[in-house]
């Protein structure tokens, strides 16, 4: 009976403690919690687009081309009859899609990448930040443009062209961080003790470089959010008719500026929102994590 | 957001500029000088060689700085039959029982190197358009099937002797893509002009600047006395339509040669007023959506058919028309041609029926005869904007009607190209843009490739080809009209083998001050700049 009783209360206290964390972030952390808000509101957009958005977010509807602000159509329609409201939420799903899929495949290529030059040193070492130097020698949109261009439009080649860019931008940081993990006695010990490289980096050193890596990752969502939607606004992004922000501002900001802005105005509130948000979110979130930071 | 008095303004002031526009240049005094900076709606042609090339962006670059045999009248350029001799001295008379037309070439014309340029240099050039050698690409090669031979008695003589009499002869000579390079050049190397510049027409080359702009200064031997006008051109490439508009609001242009969507033409007027010009006309111009037969499941005319089916142009177009520079649905044959086919004939043809919802029924149980239910695919298009993405975007949602599901790939225009030209694609946005309303040639596009260099659709077709002979050689106007009827009805219902889409309208925006230049239904033609003035 009272094994029973302690093990029931033990998750109540984990959930106590993650509840109470949660509240202290919002307590200490007002903007990053507003951040976190606006991140939360568009993943909820995108992940149920399909029962929430109120029209079609592609099919062309004739009778109510470049409709304003209205109570049929809230955030009116574009130069196809399409839904503006609609598009914005199923385009919140094709930035995230693009930003998280980018960020993470970025950041962890860039995590393994970071540690495995900073644990094995040497030549290794050598010719990774070398290669990283090269990558980070160019901008993160001309490198994406790069990428785009050799491989074409659409989804999957936006997402590969923004994620080359965050490797080495992750690497070099991650490297740093594990340079100094990688000279404290228990690595030593580690590696005395006869572990395998995979272990020491995997179980010793990914863990205690986990902090600087998620908060560049929330750094790198935003990124790759803007970058999408500067390569959509380009013509080299998501194409028509795949509701994508960058594509709609594109469109509207082009053609409508001055005879129907609404076009325009209201993809680029979402695009400056969401990178906005994540923005916030991610100082927050370093604020919280950084012991330095903390106490301040 | 426009109010009634501001498009009733707007409106206005359209009528009062084009008005303006038809004033004849004749009326002032024409002033030379000064440079004429216009924009080139794309990104950097395949090549600048015009034999081989069909894309306005190498024509826009590279016009001024060439001569040709014979062009439309620059003074009327609407006009289907007023040509104009360019290098021949006057407009023959066909003999032989119009088999034969002999041209008595200019004397005293200049390469830009200084170099004579003679007959020989014209018979030259032509027999690369007309037969080109084993590795040379001639774009132009199929228009000129009933050529049979050229010859070049003398340095002043240049003799066309054709297979058979056709109204589609002098048409097709016109041709603006048909330069007069120099015949050494040629023959040392005829992939020299795909790189280089090198004519004889009223400006001179000056600098190109891959994708980004193209220079010239005058010419001060060209041949038409007192031409060009101009000291000079830039030509600025710019694939984004707000990049040209702005440059035109802003004077850093005076103006594009291709057309502007009307949103864009409302809102010059609206800001510029009387300092904006604006001439439009039907376009000699329609996209085509082309399956690519070598691939599955378009090899299968059921799925042709079906895609066919789903789309609406009675309703697509009046709505396209407003956002897009797209205007009239049509079949074949340039709308308001007499071998157009007319409203009740187009509707007998598969994809212009008038009950879209039997048609789409149709499609679907065509689709799910064909094994293709539930077909996805990706349509290949070109990165420019108007109208061939607004097309697309159209085409797309009307495709979802019947359930196929289509993605877009945009494709800069020489990789767009090179795909084509590869068979790299399911189906294609492209395009049947002609400069002469010449519809006995013009509908030479849907022939198969080993005729017609242009075609992509990936099929033989001998039917369609003896078809197309038959009313070539035909000279009675009704008779030919029924043989172009079957013709269109075999491509377009019994093969289908591509979709049309709405026929063009182009708008051009031009500043006031630029004068001497006239609209014609095409973007090909009145491009050497050699009549333009500035009155400022």
């Amino acid at each position: 009976m009272t094994a029973v009783t302690a093990a029931t209360e033990a998750p109540e206290e984990i959930r106590r403690s993650w509840r109470d964390a949660a509240l202290g972030f919002c307590r200490r952390q007002p903007l990053g919690t507003f951040g976190l808000a606006i991140v939360v509101i568009a993943a909820v957009a995108g992940l149920s687009a399909e029962w929430i958005a109120p029209y079609s977010p592609t099919a062309n509807d004739f009778e109510v081309m470049t409709q304003p602000p209205s109570w049929a159509h809230w955030l009116g329609t574009d130069q196809f009859g399409r839904d503006l409201l609609s598009r914005i939420i199923y385009g919140a799903r094709t930035a995230l899609i693009i930003g998280f899929v980018s960020a993470f495949v970025g950041g962890f290529a860039g995590l393994v990448l970071g540690v495995g030059s900073a644990y094995f040193g040497g030549k290794t070492d050598l010719v990774l930040q070398r290669v990283m130097d090269i990558l980070m020698a160019f901008p993160l949109i001309i490198m994406a443009l790069a990428v785009v261009a050799i491989f074409g439009t659409g989804v999957q080649n936006v997402i590969a062209a923004i994620t080359v860019p965050l490797i080495p931008r992750c690497a070099r940081v991650v490297r740093a961080s594990a340079l100094s993990i990688r000279e404290v006695p228990y690595i030593d010990a580690a590696r005395t003790s006869g572990f395998s490289h995979a272990r020491i980096i995997l179980r010793h050193m990914v863990p205690n470089v986990v902090a600087p890596f998620l908060i560049m990752l929330t750094a790198f969502v935003g990124q790759a959010i803007l970058a999408e939607a500067s390569l959509s606004y380009l013509g080299l992004g998501v194409q028509e008719p795949t509701p994508a922000w960058g594509l709609m501002l594109q469109g509207g900001a082009e053609e409508y500026a001055s005879t129907a802005p609404w076009i325009a105005i209201f993809p680029g509130l979402a695009i400056a929102l969401t990178v906005f948000g994540f923005s916030l979110f991610g100082d927050a979130l370093r604020d919280a994590i950084d012991p330095k930071l903390r106490e301040r | 957001m426009t109010t009634p008095t501001g498009w009733l303004a707007a409106g206005l002031s359209i009528v009062l500029t084009a008005a303006l526009a038809a004033t004849p240049a004749v009326a002032q005094t024409i002033k030379k000088g000064g440079t004429l900076t216009y924009m080139i709606p794309a990104d950097a042609p395949p090549s600048l060689d015009g034999h081989k090339e069909n894309t306005f962006a190498t024509l826009h670059a590279t016009a001024p700085f060439y001569s040709t045999l014979i062009s439309i009248n620059p003074d009327n350029p609407s006009s289907s039959t007023d040509f104009v001799c360019d290098l021949c001295t006057e407009m023959p008379k066909p003999t032989d029982d119009g088999k034969t037309y002999t041209f008595k070439i200019r004397k005293g014309v200049k390469f830009h190197d200084g170099t004579p340029l003679t007959a020989a240099d014209v018979a030259k050039s032509w027999q690369y358009i007309a037969f080109p050698p084993k590795g040379v690409s001639s774009a132009r090669e199929a228009y000129m099937s009933m050529v049979d031979k050229i010859e070049n008695p003398d340095p002043e003589t240049v003799v066309f002797k054709l297979k058979f009499a056709t109204s589609a002869f002098l048409p097709a000579l016109a041709d603006p893509f048909a330069y007069i390079y120099k015949k050494d050049i040629l023959e040392k190397d005829p992939a020299w002009y795909e790189k280089n510049v090198m004519g004889s027409g009223p400006f001179k080359f000056v600098e190109y600047e891959t994708g980004q702009s193209i220079k010239g200064v005058r010419n001060p031997d060209y041949y038409h006395e007192g031409k060009p006008y101009l000291d000079g051109f830039t030509a600025i490439f710019a694939a984004k339509q707000s990049v040209r508009v702005d440059a035109v609001r802003a004077d850093r242009a005076a103006t594009e040669f291709r057309g502007v969507p009307p949103s864009a033409r409302d809102e010059l007027v609206k800001e510029l007023g009387d300092k904006i010009t604006v001439q439009t006309s039907d376009w000699n111009c329609v996209n085509l959506l082309t399956p690519n037969q070598k691939k599955k499941p378009f090899d299968d005319v059921r799925v042709r058919r079906a895609l066919a089916l789903a789309i609406d142009p009675w309703k697509g177009a009046p709505a396209l028309s407003k956002i897009a520079t797209v205007h009239t649905v049509g079949g074949l044959v340039f709308p308001g041609s007499p071998l157009a086919a007319t409203k009740e004939e187009l509707q007998k043809i598969v994809g212009f029926g008038t009950d879209i919802e039997k048609a789409r029924a149709e499609a679907r149980k065509l689709l799910k005869e064909a094994g293709a239910e539930g077909l996805k695919f990706e349509l290949m298009n070109r990165n420019v904007d108007q109208p061939y993405k607004f097309v697309a975007t159209w085409a797309i949602d009307e495709w979802s009607k019947i359930g196929v599901k289509v993605t877009q790939r945009v494709l800069p225009t020489g990789p767009f190209y090179e795909a084509l030209r590869n068979g790299t694609f399911e189906v294609a946005v492209e395009f049947n843009c002609q400069n002469m309303v010449n519809p006995l040639l013009d509908v030479a596009k849907v022939l198969p490739r080993s005729v017609y260099p242009e075609n992509y659709g990936g099929y033989e077709d001998p039917k369609l080809i003896e078809l197309y002979n038959s009313m070539l050689k035909e000279t009675d106007p009704a008779k030919q009209r029924a043989k172009m009827r079957e013709f269109e009805t075999y491509a377009l219902d019994t093969q289908v083998v591509t979709i049309m889409t709405p026929w063009w309208s182009r708008i051009i925006a031009h500043r006031s001050y630029m004068k001497g230049w006239k609209i014609s239904p095409s973007h090909y033609l009145n491009l050497n700049l050699a009549n333009i003035w500035l009155d400022k």
